[in-house]
């Protein structure tokens, strides 16, 4: 059984005064996510991953298509009860404090009373609010709400858990800790599905990421697999600036500071490159091989659209 | 966070000084419009339908603050003497729309409407249609009889339709006898200082109203000296035929045995007697309901 | 369910206190306060009326305010401020949302009708040194006032659950408005004919029927209200309510939140 599956799901909007024109916020979507999966949904802003996610937590209804989540269709409650959701840039009821929002929250998750007092403690503690005591959430600071979104999406020990854009409103600590927090579920053997526009953070977490782009599932990608081991590229940098013009055919991408110089050079040249340096008495600074990075495929994948829409036109 | 001082001190100084502006700027507005004020109360004072209808449900609260409304007007008016009621009549009606069973509304409201100016409105008749709209939505309340007699005896002087008002009220069951016996009494004596003390003192029993209480006491010691001095001139008439002339004083009447001490008013004064065998009371301005006696000759 | 929908419930009411709803109490007791004076000046004997009028109207009406006040906001405040994300993610049914709202608030308004009652029956017993037995009937009054809120509450949820704050306050008292005509609404379809007839007899039940749930000037009076009055209009009320309520299910199934 998928942790996720999903079969065609599609969203358009009735927009304009009349409600005559359609936009379509998300074509029709097909993923399946196996369950211990750390799945990433990447896309620029507006891509539909927010839509995608409101689909299958029932706030919003699909134009067509289902899905089901650990094998039970969205539409039935019961699922719920296995399932986290951390919304993008949450917002709770202001007037409660942190522990009588996740109790009231872990209550509706179906958490008998005693369960819930001593969870809420340890969860507290585990996304670093120990201390807020009795203090309204209208004073929390947006990476304190964060993290009381995330320990209400965790409360209930759920077995899936969507989490958008977990990292925003947080300081490099709290970035930190939320990774941390991540890795900690995915080793439970959680599935995680987590939406977001920070590529560093897939590359670090996940094990498979999807591409988004203007509704579409672009792509969908193995992530070890953009981590080749086989650099096609490597960057040189090194003193001497009059050096350049004997190397100009080897190197591309150059930037000059000063003295020192910076290039880009084909892994194929980069002994014939280095000789050369030599040969002219540069002193080299640094070798580093250059990796294919998820943001080459992100690039390349939501670039593709505009080309094809170019070729198109023209 | 700093103040700027500057905007405070300006700030309040407007304030202050505008405040102050518009409220003398208001009373010349108030004191303009001082005597167009009662016309133009009357003009836009609302039917009783409107303000039912405005009052959303709570009609019988909207009917006690109506009610009040009167009792103050009538207040204001009776402490400056000013003789004028225009509006008394359409705020008893609004509130008397509005809760058909304020019985006090319709009782102390019609005293209030029938008593001769400036003790009260003047105007008997809008009286006698109150008590009559009164008696249409609580036909059980056989007091409202009593009330409708009253006017229509006092006020009206029409001493038949007070008598046929006691005669109905006496067969609304539950009611008390005298009702029955007041409307012999009206058949029977007409115009009687007897039955005006009676009823006087009925009023003066069961009103509810300090101003129409304090007024029946009035009524009530002017009767009383009116029948006394009414008793002390048939004795003073006696003397006069039994001695051939009047009195000198009152120790004449007591040596001749036609009384039995100096006679005291109500207020514990002696009564006058003057030489033309005329009582009088010391104080008229105790008595204001005197009819018959005070400064003119008895009859 | 019964805990989820408790649960709702109750942190309806919770907010509600934290909104400070409650503090209308103070009001009130400085309205009754502030017109004992005057009550007790204007005529001897009629204090027990007069406060009665003033005490029942004001419990009346202030509750019908907070009705209005809070309920115009109950759905679409949470969605307005996304705060059902992190509900219907729970296994919460729409439904039962709907229901803990409106229980929530009803809780409210009754606690606070409760609280003014005991205020109420306090000023009475300073005003007229004593109660006697006529004085029941208030509680029939009260009654009848609770039955009201159902009926109102049940109608401002189900405008929050579509129309915009702003239109649903305005919808909302338009009926309370229309409401306390009922009788005269009704008396105006049986004398019209053919399809006027029809369209004011619908609008005259469709429309909430205020003006028989208000026997305040009754009780005023000292004079009873009869038991199957009492019966027929919580009949009326109740179904009334969970129809209107039902609406609201309806229209919020099937609603895409923003």
């Amino acid at each position: 059984m998928h942790a996720l599956e999903i079969q065609g799901l599609a969203k358009d909007y009735a927009v304009g005064f009349w409600k005559k024109t359609s936009r379509t916020a998300l074509k029709s979507l097909h993923l399946n996510i196996t369950q211990g999966e750390t799945f990433g949904f990447l896309g620029p802003n507006g891509a539909g991953k927010t839509t995608t996610l409101k689909l299958l937590m029932g706030i919003i209804f699909p134009t067509s298509g289902t899905a089901t989540i650990l094998g039970r269709d969205i539409g039935d409650p019961e699922v719920k009860r296995k399932v986290g959701f951390l919304p993008e840039q949450p917002y709770f009821y202001d007037y409660l404090s942190a522990p009588e929002l996740l109790d009231y929250y872990a209550r509706l998750s179906g958490m008998a009373a005693g369960a819930r007092q001593k969870r809420i403690e340890e969860l507290l503690e585990r996304v670093g609010l120990r201390d807020v005591g009795n203090k309204q959430l209208r004073k929390f600071s947006k990476g304190m709400l964060q993290r009381v979104g995330i320990a209400q999406a965790i409360i209930h020990d759920p077995e899936i858990v969507f989490l958008d854009e977990p990292m925003s409103g947080l300081d490099p600590v709290g970035r930190h800790d939320v990774r941390e927090l991540i890795q900690q579920l995915k080793d439970q053997g959680k599935t995680i599905f987590f939406s977001t526009h920070i590529l560093s953070d897939a590359e670090a977490l996940c094990d498979r990421v999807g591409i988004i782009h203007k509704g579409e599932l672009r792509g969908v990608g193995v992530v070890n697999d953009f981590r080749s081991s086989v650099a096609d590229k490597t960057e040189v940098i090194w003193l001497g600036a009059g050096v350049l013009a004997a190397v100009t055919e080897l190197v591309s991408d150059t930037h000059t500071t000063g003295d020192t110089v910076r290039g880009t050079v084909q892994s194929a040249d980069l002994d014939r490159l280095l000789e050369k340096l030599r040969q002219q008495r540069a002193r080299l600074i640094s070798v580093t091989p250059i990796n294919r990075t998820l943001e080459d495929y992100f690039l390349a994948q939501t670039r593709e659209n505009e080309e094809e829409k170019e070729a198109v036109r023209s | 966070m700093k103040h700027n001082h500057k905007i405070t001190i300006i700030g309040s100084a407007i304030l202050v000084t505008l405040f102050a502006g518009s409220v003398l700027g208001r009373r010349q507005v108030e004191k303009i419009r001082g005597p167009q004020a009662t016309l133009d109360e009357v003009l836009y004072l609302p039917s009783g339908k409107t303000v039912k209808s405005l009052s959303l449900g709570y009609s019988s609260l909207m009917a006690d603050i109506y009610w009040t409304r009167a009792v103050q007007y009538f207040g204001s008016r009776h402490m400056s003497g000013s003789g004028h009621y225009e509006i008394l009549y359409p705020l008893l009606d609004i509130t008397t729309d509005l809760d058909p069973q304020l019985i006090v509304a319709y009782e102390t409201g019609s005293i209030f409407l029938s008593q001769r100016a400036p003790e009260g409105a003047g105007q008997p008749d809008k009286a006698v249609a109150l008590v009559e709209k009164g008696i249409r939505a609580n036909p059980t309340y056989w007091r409202f009889y009593f009330t409708l007699g009253f006017i229509q005896y006092m006020d009206r002087h029409d001493y038949k339709a007070a008598e046929q008002a006691f005669q109905k009220g006496s067969e609304v069951p539950g009611a008390l006898p005298w009702m029955k016996v007041m409307a012999a009494r009206m058949a029977e004596k007409g115009e009687d200082a007897e039955t005006a003390a009676y009823l006087w003192k009925t009023i003066y029993d069961t009103t509810s109203d300090n101003m129409i209480k304090d007024n029946a006491a009035k009524h009530l010691i002017s009767l009383r000296a009116e029948a006394d001095m009414y008793e002390l001139e048939r004795r003073t008439k006696a003397y006069r035929e039994r001695f051939g002339a009047n009195p000198a004083g009152w120790s004449d009447l007591v040596r001749a045995g036609l009384l039995r001490g100096v006679p005291m008013d109500p207020n514990g004064v002696p009564y006058k007697l003057l030489p033309d065998g005329t009582v009088q009371v010391e104080d008229p301005s105790q008595y204001s309901y005197l009819e018959h006696h005070g400064q003119s000759p008895a009859r | 369910m019964t805990s989820r929908l408790s649960a709702i419930t109750l942190n309806t009411f919770r907010e509600a206190v934290r909104d400070r709803v409650l503090y209308n109490l103070v009001l009130f007791v400085l309205l009754l306060v502030a017109s004992a004076p005057v009550i007790s000046q204007i005529s001897i004997g009629m204090e027990k009326l007069m406060l009665v009028n003033l005490g029942l109207s004001s419990i009346s009406l202030f509750g019908v305010i907070i009705a209005i006040f809070v309920g115009i906001g109950l759905v679409s405040k949470e969605i307005e401020k996304k705060t059902l994300y992190t509900i219907l993610s729970r296994p919460v049914r729409r439904w039962e949302f709907i229901a803990g709202k409106y229980l929530g608030l009803l809780l409210t308004l009754v606690v606070n009708a409760v609280l003014m009652t005991v205020g109420f029956y306090l000023a009475l017993l300073v005003f007229t040194h004593g109660l006697h037995q006529a004085d029941g009937m208030l509680l029939v009054a009260i009654y009848f006032i609770i039955l009201q809120f159902m009926m109102m509450v049940a109608i401002t949820l189900l405008f929050s659950t579509f129309s915009t704050p702003i239109f649903s306050a305005i919808f909302a008292f338009s009926l309370f408005v229309i409401g306390t005509f009922g009788n005269d609404l009704r008396n105006f379809a049986a004398m019209s004919h053919g399809a006027t007839m029809w369209l004011a007899t619908a609008a005259a039940y469709i429309m909430p029927n205020f003006a028989s749930l208000n026997v305040i000037s009754q009780v005023a009076h000292e004079q009873s209200v009869g038991a199957q009055l009492v019966l027929f209009n919580t009949l009326y009320a109740l179904l009334y309510s969970v129809a209107v309520t039902a609406a609201a299910v309806l229209i919020f199934e099937r609603r895409n939140l923003k």
